[in-house]
C-alpha cells in the first residue's frame, strides 16, 4: 500500500508539471456541465409551422389559433400550394404543415365529419412522434368540442372515461432531470480514460518504464498507484459537477449523500481502471487513444442507457451492454437522486461496478506482469 | 513535390509500427456502426405497466385487456392497492400504473364520466411523454367505442360532427429512428478516428524529439502539414466508403441523392476533421495534451452542438450561435440531406460552402502554427 502510495506521489508531481492538463482535468467538467446543461434537451416548443388555409373560415381560423396558442407551434408562413410545403420542408425552414381542405367550415356547420392534414419532416423521428402527438392531441380536443355539440342531444351518448395522468420523481417531465446525471457520468468516464489511457504507455514510449521494471514493486500496487492522483482529481471534479447541477439546473438529490458518493467512487474506480488496462495492453499513445475513444466516447453515450432506453434495444445488443460501467452507474445515479432509492433497491448496480473496477485492475497488472517478466 | 511524396511515405512507415492501429482504423468503425446503428431507437414500444383495478368487473377488465393488447403496453402485474406501486416504479420494472377505481362499473352503466388513473415514472421524460401520449389516445379510442355501443344499443348511430386527423409523415414515414442516427453515427465514427489520428501525428516528433531532425531537411511547413494530412486523408477515404457500405447494406439505409455527392462533401468533412486534429498537434508539447485537447474541445461539443442527438433549434437562444462553429453541423445536415431528402447541391450549397472555408481555414492554421514550433 506504501508503494502504491509512492507510485502515486511520483504520478502526482507529473501531472503538476503539465499545467494545461491539470486546468483541463479540473475545470473543464464544470464547464462542460454549463454548457451542455443547458443546450441538450427534448422538449419540444416552437415548432416551425406552415399553414394552407384553403378554407378561410370561422372554424379555420379557429383551429389554427388552436395550434398557435397551444405554445408549441410557431406559425412561420402561410402558404397557397403543397409546392410550398415541400420546398419549404426541403429547405429545413419548417418542421410540420397544417393543410386545412375547403368545406372544412362548411362540414362543420352541418355537422358532418370532416378532415384536416398534418405534414410532418420525420427526419428525426422523436421529434417527429413528440410533434404528432402534440397535432393530434390538439385536433382531437377540437373535435371533441363539436362532438359534444351533436352528441349531448342523444341519451347515453355522454359517457366518458376521463384519464388523470400523474408523474412520479420529474412531474414537470423536463428532459434535463433525465439527461444530466447522463452527462455528469459521461463527464466523469471521459475524463478517467482519456487521463489514464497513455499513463503507462507513455512510459513505455519513452523507456522510463525500465526504472520502474527495476524497482521492488509489484504491478498490482502501481497500477492501483498510477490511478491514485487522477481518482482524487477525478472525485473533486465530478463532486463541483453534482453541487452545480443541484444549484443550476435543481437537481434534487432525494437519496443519501454518501450512498451517492460510493457509487461515485466505484464507478471512477472502474472508469480509471479500464483506462489504465487499455494504457498496458498499447504499444503507442496513438494506439492507447484511439482504443480509449472508440471504448468510452460512443459506447457511453449510446448503449449506457443515457438517452436511448437499453430495454428498447435488440437483446443481443443488451448482452453487449452489461460490458458498459456507466450503464450500472446511470440506473444508481437517477435512482438516488430522482427516486431516493436507498441501498436496498440499487445493490446490483454497485456490486456489478465494483466487479468491473477489480476485474478491469487486476487485467491491466497481469498484463503488465506478463509484458515485464 | 518528391519531398512531399517523402514525407507521405516516412509517414506511413510510423504508423505500421503498431501494426495493430490498421485493425483498430479500420474494422473498429464497422463493429462500432453495427452496433450502435441498432442502440439509436427511441421507440417506445411495450411499456411495462402494472395494473390495480380495484373495480374487478367485466367492464374494468375490458379496459384492462384493452391496454394489455396494444403493442405500445405489456402489463405486467395486477396488484391489489395502490400502495404497491411504489417498488415497481423505484426499481424500474414497471414505467407506468393504471388504477381503476372501485366505482368505475356504476359509473360507467349510470353513464357518468368516471376518472382512471395513469401513473407513469418521469425519469426518462422523453419515454414517458411518449407513454402518456398512447395511453392518452388508446382511452380517447376506447370512449368512442363506448359511446357507440351506446348508441347502437339506443338505435340511433349518427356520425357525429368530428375533426379526423390525416397524418403524413415526409422523410421516414415509419419513424424509425435508425433512418436518422445512422448518417449522423457515421460522420462521428469518422470524427473519433481521423482527428485521433491526426492529433498525434506531429507533437509525436516533438515528443521523440524527431521534429528537430526535419527541422534541418529542406522540408517547408506546408509539405510537413500537407504531406501528413494526406496519407490519413486516405485512410478516411477508405473509412468512408467502408462505413457508407455498412449503412447502405446492412441497414438499409436509403441514399436518395446523389453517391457523388456524398463523397466529395465526406471529402470536405475529412478535410477539416485532419485539419482540426492537426491544429491541435501543432499547440500541444505532449501527446496527453493532445488527447485531452481533442476530447474536450473537438470531440465533445462535435457530438452535443451539432445537432447529432439533439435538435438545436430546442437549444437556448444564446447557445445555438456557437453551433455555427461546429463542422460537424453543416455535415450532418448535407448526410442527411443526401440520404433521407435525396436533396442536392441546389439545397446543401450553403453547408457545402461553409464546412469548405472551415477546412481551409483550420489546415492554414495549423500550417502557421507549425512555423512557429519549426523555428
Amino acid at each position: 500500500m506504501k508503494k502504491a502510495f509512492a507510485v502515486g506521489l511520483k504520478e502526482f508531481r507529473q501531472i503538476r508539471r503539465d499545467r494545461r492538463t491539470l486546468m483541463i482535468l479540473l475545470f473543464i467538467p464544470i464547464f462542460f456541465l454549463l454548457l451542455y446543461g443547458y443546450a441538450l434537451n427534448f422538449d419540444i416548443k416552437h415548432v416551425r409551422l406552415a399553414v394552407e388555409d384553403r378554407d378561410y373560415t370561422l372554424e379555420s381560423r379557429r383551429l389554427i389559433s388552436a395550434f398557435v396558442n397551444s405554445t408549441y407551434f410557431d406559425q412561420v408562413a402561410s402558404v397557397t400550394t403543397d409546392r410550398e410545403v415541400s420546398d419549404l420542408m426541403d429547405r429545413d425552414q419548417i418542421r410540420a404543415a397544417l393543410v386545412i381542405p375547403h368545406g372544412f367550415g362548411r362540414d362543420l356547420q352541418r355537422s358532418r365529419p370532416t378532415s384536416v392534414e398534418v405534414v410532418i419532416n420525420g427526419d428525426n423521428s422523436s421529434t417527429a412522434a413528440t410533434v404528432m402527438a402534440y397535432a393530434q392531441s390538439i385536433i382531437a380536443s377540437e373535435s371533441a368540442t363539436y362532438e359534444l355539440k351533436t352528441r349531448m342531444r342523444m341519451p347515453g351518448g355522454g359517457v366518458v372515461v376521463l384519464l388523470e395522468p400523474r408523474v412520479w420523481y420529474n412531474p414537470e417531465l423536463k428532459s434535463t432531470l433525465f439527461l444530466v446525471p447522463g452527462l455528469l457520468a459521461y463527464i466523469a468516464m471521459i475524463t478517467a480514460v482519456v487521463s489514464t489511457a497513455l499513463s503507462v504507455v507513455r512510459e513505455k514510449e519513452r523507456g522510463t518504464v525500465e526504472q520502474v521494471r527495476m524497482a521492488p514493486i509489484g504491478t498490482l500496487p502501481f497500477i492501483v498507484g498510477k490511478s491514485l492522483p487522477y481518482f482524487v482529481i477525478s472525485y473533486i471534479a465530478a463532486i463541483g459537477v453534482i453541487l452545480a447541477s443541484m444549484f443550476l439546473f435543481g437537481l434534487p438529490i432525494r437519496g443519501s449523500v454518501p450512498l451517492l458518493l460510493f457509487s461515485l467512487g466505484l464507478f471512477l474506480a472502474g472508469a480509471l481502471g479500464m483506462g489504465l488496462f487499455i494504457s498496458a495492453i498499447a504499444e503507442s499513445q496513438q494506439v492507447a487513444f484511439q482504443i480509449a475513444m472508440l471504448s468510452s466516447f460512443l459506447p457511453t453515450i449510446m448503449l449506457s442507457g443515457f438517452i436511448y432506453p437499453i430495454a428498447s434495444m435488440p437483446i443481443a445488443l443488451q448482452l453487449v451492454t452489461t460490458i458498459v460501467p456507466a450503464r450500472y452507474f446511470l440506473v444508481a445515479l437517477r435512482g438516488v437522486l430522482l427516486k431516493g432509492s436507498g441501498i436496498e433497491i440499487i445493490y446490483p448496480q454497485l456490486i456489478a461496478l465494483a466487479v468491473f473496477a477489480v476485474l478491469v485492475m487486476t487485467m491491466a497488472a497481469r498484463r503488465l506482469r506478463k509484458d515485464w517478466a | 513535390m518528391r519531398r512531399l511524396w517523402y514525407v507521405m511515405w516516412k509517414e506511413l512507415l510510423e504508423l505500421r509500427q503498431d501494426p495493430r492501429l490498421f485493425g483498430i482504423i479500420f474494422i473498429a468503425p464497422v463493429i462500432q456502426l453495427t452496433m450502435l446503428g441498432y442502440a439509436a431507437t427511441t421507440d417506445v414500444k411495450n411499456v411495462p405497466i402494472v395494473v390495480v383495478d380495484q373495480d374487478g368487473t367485466p367492464a374494468s377488465r375490458q379496459l384492462v385487456s384493452r391496454f394489455d393488447a396494444s403493442p405500445y403496453f405489456t402489463v405486467v402485474a395486477t396488484l391489489p392497492s395502490i400502495r404497491d406501486v411504489d417498488p415497481w416504479l423505484e426499481r424500474g420494472k414497471a414505467w407506468m400504473a393504471l388504477a381503476i377505481p372501485a366505482d368505475y362499473h356504476t359509473g360507467i352503466d349510470a353513464g357518468r364520466p368516471v376518472t382512471v388513473q395513469v401513473i407513469a415514472d418521469g425519469t426518462d421524460s422523453n419515454s414517458a411523454g411518449v407513454a402518456m401520449g398512447y395511453a392518452a389516445n388508446l382511452v380517447g379510442a376506447f370512449n368512442q367505442d363506448l359511446a357507440r355501443e351506446r348508441l347502437v344499443a339506443a338505435g340511433r348511430d349518427v356520425p357525429p360532427a368530428a375533426i379526423e386527423a390525416r397524418i403524413r409523415v415526409w422523410f421516414n414515414p415509419q419513424l424509425e429512428s435508425r433512418l436518422f442516427m445512422i448518417p449522423g453515427i457515421v460522420a462521428l465514427l469518422l470524427l473519433v478516428i481521423t482527428t485521433n489520428l491526426s492529433s498525434m501525428a506531429v507533437v509525436r516528433e516533438k515528443e521523440l524529439g524527431t521534429l528537430e531532425q526535419l527541422n534541418v531537411t529542406p522540408v517547408t511547413r506546408w509539405q510537413l502539414i500537407v504531406g501528413k494530412l494526406l496519407p490519413y486523408g486516405a485512410i478516411g477515404i477508405i473509412d468512408v466508403i467502408l462505413v457508407t457500405t455498412v449503412a447502405v447494406t446492412w441497414f438499409r439505409i436509403p441514399l436518395l441523392g446523389s453517391p457523388l455527392l456524398l463523397f466529395a462533401t465526406s471529402c470536405i468533412y475529412l478535410l477539416t476533421t485532419l485539419g482540426l486534429g492537426l491544429f491541435i498537434s501543432t499547440i500541444s508539447n505532449t501527446q496527453q495534451q493532445a488527447t485531452m485537447t481533442a476530447t474536450f474541445f473537438v470531440m465533445t461539443p462535435m457530438m452535443y452542438l451539432s445537432g447529432f442527438i439533439f435538435p438545436i433549434e430546442n437549444m437556448p437562444a444564446v447557445i445555438q450561435p456557437f453551433t455555427y462553429l461546429i463542422p460537424l453541423r453543416y455535415f450532418i445536415i448535407i448526410v442527411r440531406g443526401i440520404f433521407l431528402k435525396g436533396v442536392g447541391w441546389h439545397v446543401l450549397w450553403p453547408q457545402v460552402m461553409a464546412l469548405l472555408a472551415w477546412g481551409i481555414v483550420i489546415v492554414a492554421l495549423a500550417v502557421a502554427r507549425s512555423r512557429k514550433t519549426l523555428n
